[in-house]
């Protein structure tokens, strides 16, 4: 029965892509609007891709291709990295503590819908070259994501669990350590999710404007040298890129959170 | 008063002496409302103090009051002599909605208290946790999370992370709520007995009668807000005591004392 439903899944994940690839290839090659006959068609792309001898010099045998994928996961890490360390505890306490949420949020209600693009600009002019400047923007995005739902995780906790550890005879600390960060962590990852995507987002944005490697600014950069298959293969890169970086911090979410798996495998039973 | 008698030797502790108490809530609109006012009452050591109420009379209140979660108005209240300043786990509270932490296990949720303390080393909590739970039937169950138990064993749970820390008095603010019909009486069965092994001074809450009669050695009656414990019923039910006591002539005698005294105040209403 399970087995069957699995097949089922599968098979229909097949059959998404199946009909994604036709009706990009329908497109490029039947539709008759000359502008979606400059695009690459997916077996010209899936060609240069597997190249040991690419056309326009990028393919997975490539070392540049590489160097480009590790340009820009590093980037995404370090300002994901960044925005959890800085992100988290400042949720934390907002959430916990009332006076650092009056400090704090009526200046991120203001920050925060700045949309990551317009700090371009600024971090060009105060940073030091365009690395720390992109890793920067990235970041910002990843910050903001993390602390909101920090917050909200914090504030979901029940008021309860903070009275009873507070009887038993519990200290700040010990509120942190054991009820707040637990209590709040199925949040935080949410949170943790949304940043990644969003570090995606506005990393791509930043590579484009000013780095010098990187998936976003091969993009541009491809679309400025006329080589359109490489564009599509970057694009779909990203996409696999960023869809691990996801799933690693799925798994080392419902690693933290086994409780959370248990209980609801129980009630599903 | 046989519990007071037979533990005249071994000073029972947790003796709460309420004066002239008085709480009120601020409401939505900012009217004042007044919850408990002008609330006198002494609940002695070593007995099963039960307060008694409609939902609504403020019998949460009083129970918050003597956890030290809130604070009094006017008026104080003396536990064996000192007065409540804050919560602390002389007196251990457990709440309405079960209040274990999802992500601990059970043993995790036990020793906790000890455990932040630094009232026992980890193994030494371990060990007296295993007995609480071997003795509320959970030791099979000891490194399950909460979510993975039903609603009776997480309230057996909970009475188990109070009692490790071997307070002077436990709070239940209608521990049982909630629960169905048998895992009630189970409960009630499995409190009872624990207090007839330990004399533990108890402040039950509840707005069962019958949950009250069947437990309670004294059987205080709380009134509609704003008001206080205006009527104090003995409860002579000899002891140990099993469900048999309910069919019993005195129970129903005692039982027509409550409801007169209930719905004394409920005649006047209508």
């Amino acid at each position: 029965m399970r087995h069957k439903l699995l097949q089922q899944r599968f098979g229909l994940m097949w059959l998404g892509y199946l009909v994604a690839i036709f009706a990009w290839y329908a497109s490029v090659k039947w539709l008759p609007i000359s502008s979606f006959q400059r695009l690459p068609d997916p077996l010209t792309v899936v060609i240069e891709w597997f190249n040991p001898d690419p056309d326009y010099g990028l393919s997975v045998f490539t070392v540049d291709y590489y160097l480009h994928i590790w340009y820009s996961t590093a980037r995404a890490t370090t300002s994901f990295l960044l925005a959890v360390m800085l992100g988290v505890p400042l949720g934390i306490m907002m959430g916990w503590r009332a006076r650092v949420h009056e400090y704090a949020s009526a200046l991120l209600s203001i920050l925060r819908p700045i949309p990551p693009l317009a700090w371009v600009p600024v971090a060009i002019l105060i940073f030091p070259g365009s690395e720390p400047a992109v890793i920067f923007v990235t970041f910002l995005v990843a910050f903001f994501a993390t602390t909101m739902n920090t917050l909200l995780g914090v504030r979901s906790i029940d008021s309860d669990y903070f009275r009873a550890a507070e009887c038993l005879g519990a200290k700040p600390a010990d509120i942190l350590r054991d009820i707040i960060i637990p209590g709040a962590l199925p949040s935080i990852f949410t949170g943790l999710q949304i940043a990644m995507g969003a570090a995606w987002f506005s990393l791509v944005a930043g590579e484009m404007i000013a780095a010098q490697y990187g998936l976003g600014f091969m993009i541009l950069e491809s679309y400025n040298l006329v080589q359109y298959p490489t564009i599509v293969i970057m694009m779909v890169t990203l996409g696999i890129v960023g869809y691990l970086s996801s799933a690693i911090i799925r798994v080392v979410g419902n690693r933290l959170m086994r409780w959370r798996e248990q209980s609801l495998g129980l009630a599903g039973a | 008063m046989n519990a007071v008698d037979n533990s005249a030797g071994t000073a029972l502790r947790g003796h709460i002496k309420i004066c002239q108490l008085a709480r009120g809530f601020t409401d939505k609109d900012g009217n004042g409302i007044s919850v408990i006012e002008d609330c006198s009452v002494e609940f002695e050591p070593g007995l099963l103090n039960v307060v008694m109420g409609k939902s609504g009379c403020g019998k949460s209140t009083l129970a918050y009051l003597v956890a030290g979660y809130l604070n009094p108005d006017r008026g104080s209240i003396e536990i064996d002599g000192r007065e409540v300043t804050g919560p602390g786990s002389d007196r251990i509270m457990v709440f309405q909605e079960t209040a274990l932490w999802p992500w601990m296990t059970v043993t995790d949720n036990v020793i906790f208290g000890p455990l932040v303390r630094n009232a026992l080393p980890k193994s030494e909590a371990k060990e007296k946790a295993e007995a609480l739970l071997e003795r509320f039937g959970l030791i099979d169950f000891k490194d399950k999370y909460p979510g993975q138990l039903s609603g009776g064993m997480k309230r057996r749970a909970e009475i188990a992370q109070a009692l490790i820390n071997s307070p002077d008095i436990m709070i239940l603010d209608e521990p049982f709520r909630g629960l169905d019909v048998m895992t009630r009486e189970l409960l009630q069965e499995y409190y009872l007995q624990l207090f007839e092994d330990t004399q533990l001074t108890t402040l039950f809450i509840t707005s069962e009668l019958e949950e009250a009669l069947f437990l309670a050695d004294r059987l205080y009656v709380m009134s509609e807000a704003p008001d206080n414990i205006d009527q104090v019923i003995e409860v002579d039910l000899p002891r140990p005591r099993s469900f048999e006591v309910t069919t019993t002539e005195r129970y129903l005698e005692l039982k027509q004392i409550a409801m007169n005294h209930l719905y004394a105040g409920a005649e006047e209403l209508m």
